[in-house]
């Protein structure tokens, strides 16, 4: 089951089986400390499992973000706001970096082979 | 009166062209996508969440914004204060503040204490979906997890995107 805040994506990609929240991205499992639609959306989003018998479908969930739709508007036609991409691990905080450098959680981090290769090759060329 | 979702393709792709980038590989699925149907009643159901938004706990290497294809697994009794994020392309400040808005765990948890879901992986997976290859998204993160999902028993995944 996928989870969707983008209908348009979600129908190309086409899992087999989704649920759309219309809300602003980053918001695919509810709004911030609100247990009770949290609870909600993933008790529909669950229930799909069940529901959903076409190979494809996305089920439209009923969760409206506000009543005003201004949201939908926002940032459209803005120029590249996303952060600079690099291959340096981007920490949320100096102090993840200093727990993370201890590696005691090594063995939690899959296929990172691709990780340690980038920053040997940016390592070698200086 | 509700008003039609974003378009997100055609604005991102207007915006491209705007800024002079070349054109975004969207990927399009065009054949009937694979089915699998339900073994067990949701009550008796291992759920395995998987999720994009970048999420790692304190202690794990965070995500980097070129390409990762890297995966995290997160035990699922993690503290929900130890989560963090790492990803570019959205607004990390709800998620920075509750991480159920893009990693429901204490969501699912309850459902589980709840009887509504038989229980929970061992782990939850996470990387950072911001990854311009689709080619390495099929050939190395997606094989990676089916790989884990079968290790861990996992009756479904729930995909949880930003």
């Amino acid at each position: 089951m996928t989870m969707s805040s983008a209908l348009d994506i979600t129908r190309a990609a086409n899992p087999p089986r989704s649920v759309f929240t219309d809300f602003p991205l980053g918001h695919t499992a509810g709004k911030p400390f609100d247990r009770r639609l949290q609870r909600e959306i993933m008790i529909e989003t669950l229930s799909a499992f069940e529901t959903i018998q076409t190979p494809g479908s996305i089920k439209m969930l009923p969760f409206e973000w506000s009543a005003d739709h201004s949201w939908k508007h926002a940032g459209a036609g803005e120029g590249d706001n996303r952060t600079e991409r690099t291959a340096e691990p981007q920490y949320q905080t100096e102090d993840d970096k200093a727990a993370a450098s201890e590696g005691k959680l090594a063995e939690e981090c899959i296929v990172c082979s691709n990780w340690s290769a980038d920053s040997d090759a940016r390592r070698s060329t200086g | 009166m509700a008003e039609a979702p974003v378009e997100y393709i055609k604005s991102i792709t207007r915006q491209y062209a705007k800024l002079g980038y070349k054109p975004y590989g969207w990927v399009y699925n065009t054949d009937t996508p694979p089915w699998q149907p339900l073994r067990k009643p949701l009550a008796q159901s291992r759920v395995a969440l998987i999720a994009s938004g970048g999420i790692y706990r304190r202690g794990q290497v965070a995500f980097h914004f070129k390409d990762d294809t890297s995966l995290r697994l997160i035990p699922t009794d993690v503290r929900t204060e130890e989560l963090r994020t790492s990803h570019f392309a959205y607004d990390q400040t709800d998620a920075r503040k509750d991480p159920n808005v893009v990693f429901p765990i204490d969501t699912l948890r309850g459902l589980v204490q709840e009887g509504f879901i038989g229980g929970l992986t061992e782990h939850a997976f996470t990387f950072m979906g911001g990854i311009y290859s689709s080619r390495r998204v099929a050939e190395e993160l997606a094989p990676a997890i089916t790989a884990r999902l079968k290790d861990e028993r996992a009756d479904l995944a729930l995909l949880v995107p930003v």
